[in-house]
């Protein structure tokens, strides 16, 4: 809805995605809203490449998924990490991390 | 595990589509409503709000597409779908599709039956064990080797065979073989059967198991034996006892010896040489009891053998080489023969042997057809490449028949891979059905290919099989042509920009430069190569001609050979003269037979016999002692062969052993030896190795004839009278010349044969067919190439024709306008001429200079003309020049005839 909202740096969706289901299982919907949470308003993911990424995950067994009746008695696919997946968010991370400091340094250096 | 659970779940969604679609479906109307109830919560109204959600999503299929494509199955299924969408048009289509899949079938189709047989004769390993550990070992660059040569592979004499046998140590297993014919009838007419000696280590170097019963060994092959063991191939099994299992021990006959069958071969064993086929093989040790006093082995320079054996461990060719060289030496000394006269004494100890890679086999029919072969399968492949082209060309005209749709169908969000994915879809099923019915036709095709080289007197067999050498090829073959007729027009059909046609739309028209002048291009090589084929069948077709026309120096029509076979009497030399004589006139006695004579050496069968020719009375040898042709020939021979005898006489019955020596000379021999053109009187002498003769009185001159083929420049030859023959054989060859029909001369043949004695073994040949077999592999390849040369110009002739066409389609306007501004009928058609001259003479251009390129090729298969043969050339560009002209001509009338008011009415 902003026109503030950044584009994703390509192939960090897929971490994101991992990342909120750290601490419990969500549907697309949730996914989305807690990406644009978490980044406080930054980023604003499009359905049109998060329904895709959610088939690729899952393709990949990174993430699991099961039909849960929601609150207003509506059925929803939530999402949920399995042990592939949370092995995958560690090492993304530590490895974004390592890229993000070593960016950091020569930025540093070179002002 | 990623991939397991990727590979289940597509699966799973292909299996279960439904419902895999059904929940795609839930889930993003659940995301919609969330996305709603949040903006109704932020105070938006209800309508509103779901607006907003939906466009914020950027539309469900969208986002559905692009799911889908995040699946692989989604791609197969895709792929299924344009598969069938191609099915469809095609068979909306059936005209074009029925005319592509004909002639990809006929291209893919002949490309594989040829490689199919240059597969069989080339590629393909024996069916042996570990047949790369298989060597041949016989004489590096034999010269100057004397004695008879009786064997397709004459590779060594018997003595050799011992002492390679005794002293090698390359091998852990050597065997000797030779290729044989075996009569089996017990009495009466002959029945021939393909036969071969094998010394006793042959199966077992081979590393065969029997089929049935047991091989020969090395305790069957003792020198001296006597006719026992025989093995048997399947097929000979298989369809002389109908696979009968009780056939061990079963006796029969072998030139009227008694045999036993004592094992069967496996099945998909013919020998060891590629082409042929036997159907009994008996040990080396039978030949004397079987040939009699013809027997190779007791002569020392009798060539009849060749050998092969098994590398030991660890010993290569080059290895197995040198150790062969060093026993060359004493082995030569060793096996002199006797009769040698100096100068093939010289020659003989000089020689090294060697061993040579053998996995394949040897063959007499890949030295004379493997080049021919890859020549045929250059052509056939240029034949496809050119079918390929017009089918391309007929997929660009359709292309441009749908380029609105494919506008439109980019208008609305379809990729252009998507669409190039879905045209090539339909490509590929058009090669893909043209491969299959090609590979049924393939295996017709080389079945016919060598039955058509395979002759009564030579009988050839091919294992012909589908191996995955073919297989591959093929399918090779149908995706090249696939991507060659149908990526291109989809990657142009695609290349169209949505609102250009969209907005052209009404016309139907745009301005497809590109895409014509593509077209173009197409046309001209087509052109270019089909100028190829065309020389390609003039060269193979005038070689033909002038081999048949070749002045053989006799009339050979009307002439029946009869081979009269009377070894069973076992006469002595003497009586074997007076009795091939008393069959001589009986035969001539027939009502209705003209002249017969008797030859040892039939003209181009093929046999000949070659000594040296000392002039003089008493002139001593030298090194340079001139070489000359001989046959012994009875009164009556060159006129039965209508050989003009030129000076002096013909043999008669007084020139018989005892009386003065004589002989008759051809031509060349007067012309080259004796320099004179009538050596009338002349003497000369003979010398068969080291044994001098003579002197001989020339009584006669007579025309140059054809000796061995016809291809051969004019031989010396010496003719010398049957009756002196020095070793008389135990058959009569006569030539019978007879205005007879053809059962009743044979008959009358055989009823005098068996007046003379019952039970003589007759055979028959007509003297033009033994000729025309000699010319099988030029016939072959005048034939084929004729055949593809046509193919090709038809083919490219469409082309042309569809191109011009389509010019004057796309000109209508212009020449409406044209018209009507004055333009005559004769301006229209030679506008429309100048278009197609431009297109055949840089086509004929660029297909003359790759005729020049490619003809040498050709060089060593042809006879009396050059490869770059200015009349061949002239010839073939006039031809499709002028075919080229007509066609297009067809379209020119038709623009000239337009009605102008018409033609920019519809504008």
């Amino acid at each position: 809805m902003t026109d503030t909202s950044a584009t994703l740096v390509q192939g960090t969706l897929d971490m994101l995605i991992l990342k909120t289901l750290v601490l419990e299982p969500l549907h697309g919907w949730g996914i989305s809203q807690r990406i644009q949470q978490l980044s406080r308003g930054v980023f604003e993911v499009n359905p049109g490449s998060l329904f895709p990424a959610f088939r690729r995950l899952e393709r990949a067994g990174l993430l699991e998924c099961e039909w849960r009746t929601s609150e207003n008695n509506r059925r929803a696919k939530y999402y949920s990490l399995t042990k592939a997946g949370r092995q995958k968010l560690r090492s993304e991370t530590q490895e974004w991390e390592r890229q993000v400091a070593a960016i950091a340094r020569i930025l540093e250096t070179a002002s | 595990m990623g991939l397991w659970t990727n590979l289940s779940a597509g699966l799973r969604g292909l299996v279960r589509k439904h419902q895999a679609e059904q929940e795609l479906d839930d889930e993003l109307r659940d995301f919609l409503e969330k996305s709603a109830a949040e903006k109704m919560r932020a105070g938006m109204a209800r309508e509103k709000a779901r607006r907003a959600a939906r466009l914020e999503m950027g539309g469900v299929e969208a986002v559905k597409e692009n799911v889908r494509s995040a699946s692989w199955e989604t791609h197969l299924e895709s792929l299924w779908s344009d598969l069938r969408f191609g099915a469809r048009l095609l068979r909306f289509n059936p005209v074009f599709a029925g005319a592509a899949i004909l002639s990809l079938a006929l291209g893919i189709g002949a490309n594989t039956a040829i490689f199919q047989l240059l597969d069989a004769v080339r590629l393909r390993t024996l069916p042996v064990k570990n047949p790369q550990e298989i060597a041949r070992v016989a004489i590096d660059k034999r010269t100057g080797a004397s004695g008879d040569f009786t064997s397709r592979y004459s590779d060594l004499t018997y003595s050799m065979w011992l002492e390679i046998h005794a002293q090698q140590r390359a091998f852990s297993n050597l065997f000797a073989w030779s290729p044989a014919q075996f009569n089996i009838a017990p009495s009466g007419e002959v029945h021939s059967v393909q036969g071969l000696w094998v010394s006793g280590e042959f199966f077992q170097t081979l590393g065969l198991e029997p089929a049935l019963g047991r091989f020969l060994n090395s305790a069957d092959d003792t020198p001296g034996c006597a006719p026992g063991g025989a093995v048997i191939s399947y097929s000979f099994w298989q369809h002389e006892f109908g696979g009968d299992r009780s056939v061990i021990g079963r006796a029969f006959t072998l030139n009227r010896l008694p045999f036993e069958i004592i094992g069967v071969a496996p099945a998909d064993f013919y020998g060891v040489e590629v082409g042929r086929y036997f159907d009994v093989a008996v040990p080396l040790c039978t030949e004397p009891a079987i040939m009699g006093e013809d027997s190779q082995m007791k002569i020392r320079s009798g060539w009849w053998l060749a050998s092969m054996g098994r590398l030991k461990p660890g010993w290569t060719i080059q290895r197995a080489t040198s150790q062969l060289q060093a026993i060359s030496p004493a082995l030569f000394e060793a096996t002199l023969p006797a009769d040698y006269n100096p100068e093939s004494t010289k020659h003989f100890l000089a020689n090294r042997l060697g061993a040579f890679s053998a996995d394949s086999g040897v063959s007499d029919l890949r030295k004379d057809y493997e080049h021919p072969l890859w020549l045929l399968l250059a052509l056939a492949a240029l034949v496809l490449l050119i079918a390929s082209a017009n089918l391309a060309n007929l997929m660009l005209a359709r292309a441009s028949a749908r380029e609105k749709e494919m506008g439109l169908r980019m208008a609305v969000g379809a990729s252009r891979s998507r669409l190039i994915r879905q045209l090539l879809a339909e490509s590929l099923l058009l090669a893909a059905v043209g491969a299959v019915l090609g590979a049924l036709l393939a295996h017709n095709l080389s079945q016919l290919l060598v039955a058509s080289l395979s002759t009564q007197h030579d009988p050839l067999f091919v294992a012909l099989g589908t191996d995955w050498r073919v297989f591959g090829f093929t399918a090779v073959l149908a995706v090249l042509t696939c991507i060659f007729f149908g990526l291109a027009p989809a990657v142009r059909a695609t290349s169209v920009s949505p609102g250009v046609v969209l907005k052209e739309g009404s016309r139907g028209t745009t301005e497809g430069h590109g895409r014509f002048g593509f077209r173009r291009i197409l046309v001209v090589s087509q052109i270019a190569l089909s100028l190829t084929l065309l020389v390609g069948a003039l060269l193979f077709a005038r070689s033909l001609a002038k081999l048949t026309a070749v002045e053989t120096g006799f009339r050979q029509t009307g002439i029946l050979v009869t081979d009269i076979d009377f070894s069973s009497l076992k006469l002595s030399g003497e009586r074997r003269i007076s009795f091939g004589n008393e069959l001589l006139s009986r035969i001539r006695a027939i009502p209705g037979v003209e002249n017969a004579a008797t030859a040892e050496t039939v003209p181009l069968s093929g046999n000949g016999e070659f000594h040296d020719i000392l002039p003089g009375i008493s002139d001593p040898p030298t090194e340079q002692n001139p070489v000359s042709a001989f046959n012994h020939v009875s009164p009556g021979f060159f006129q039965t062969l209508q050989t003009p005898l030129l000076a002096g006489r013909d043999f008669n019955d007084h020139d018989v052993a005892g009386s003065p020596l004589v002989a008759i000379v051809n031509e060349t021999m007067a012309r080259q030896v004796f320099k004179t053109s009538n050596p009338v009187g002349t003497m000369f002498r003979v010398r068969r190795l080291s044994k001098i003769s003579g002197p001989f009185e020339i009584v006669g001159l007579v025309k140059d004839t054809k000796y061995g083929d016809l291809r051969e420049e004019p031989l010396q030859i010496v003719y010398l009278p049957l009756l002196e023959s020095p070793r008389p054989d135990q058959d009569s060859q006569i030539l019978i010349r007879s205005r007879l029909p053809l059962p009743e001369l044979t008959s009358a043949v055989k009823d005098a044969a068996s007046s003379a004695h019952p039970g003589l073994d007759l055979t028959f040949f007509s003297f033009p067919t033994l000729i025309e077999e000699g010319l099988l592999r030029d016939r072959l390849m005048a034939k084929l190439s004729g055949f593809f040369g046509v193919l090709a110009v038809l083919l490219a002739v469409i082309g042309l024709y569809g191109v011009i066409s389509y010019m004057v389609a796309r000109r209508r306007n212009e020449i409406g306008i044209r018209m009507s501004l004055g333009a005559g009928r004769g301006a229209i058609i030679a506008l429309v001429l100048r278009e197609s001259f431009w297109l055949l003479s840089i086509g004929l251009s660029l297909g003359i200079a790759l005729s020049l390129a490619a003809s040498r090729a050709a060089a060593s298969l042809l006879f009396g003309l050059k490869p770059h043969d200015a009349a061949t050339f002239i010839m073939a560009t006039v031809i499709l020049a002028t075919i080229a002209l007509v066609a297009s001509y067809i379209p020119a009338l038709r623009a000239s005839r337009l009605d102008p008011m018409d033609a920019l009415r519809n504008e």
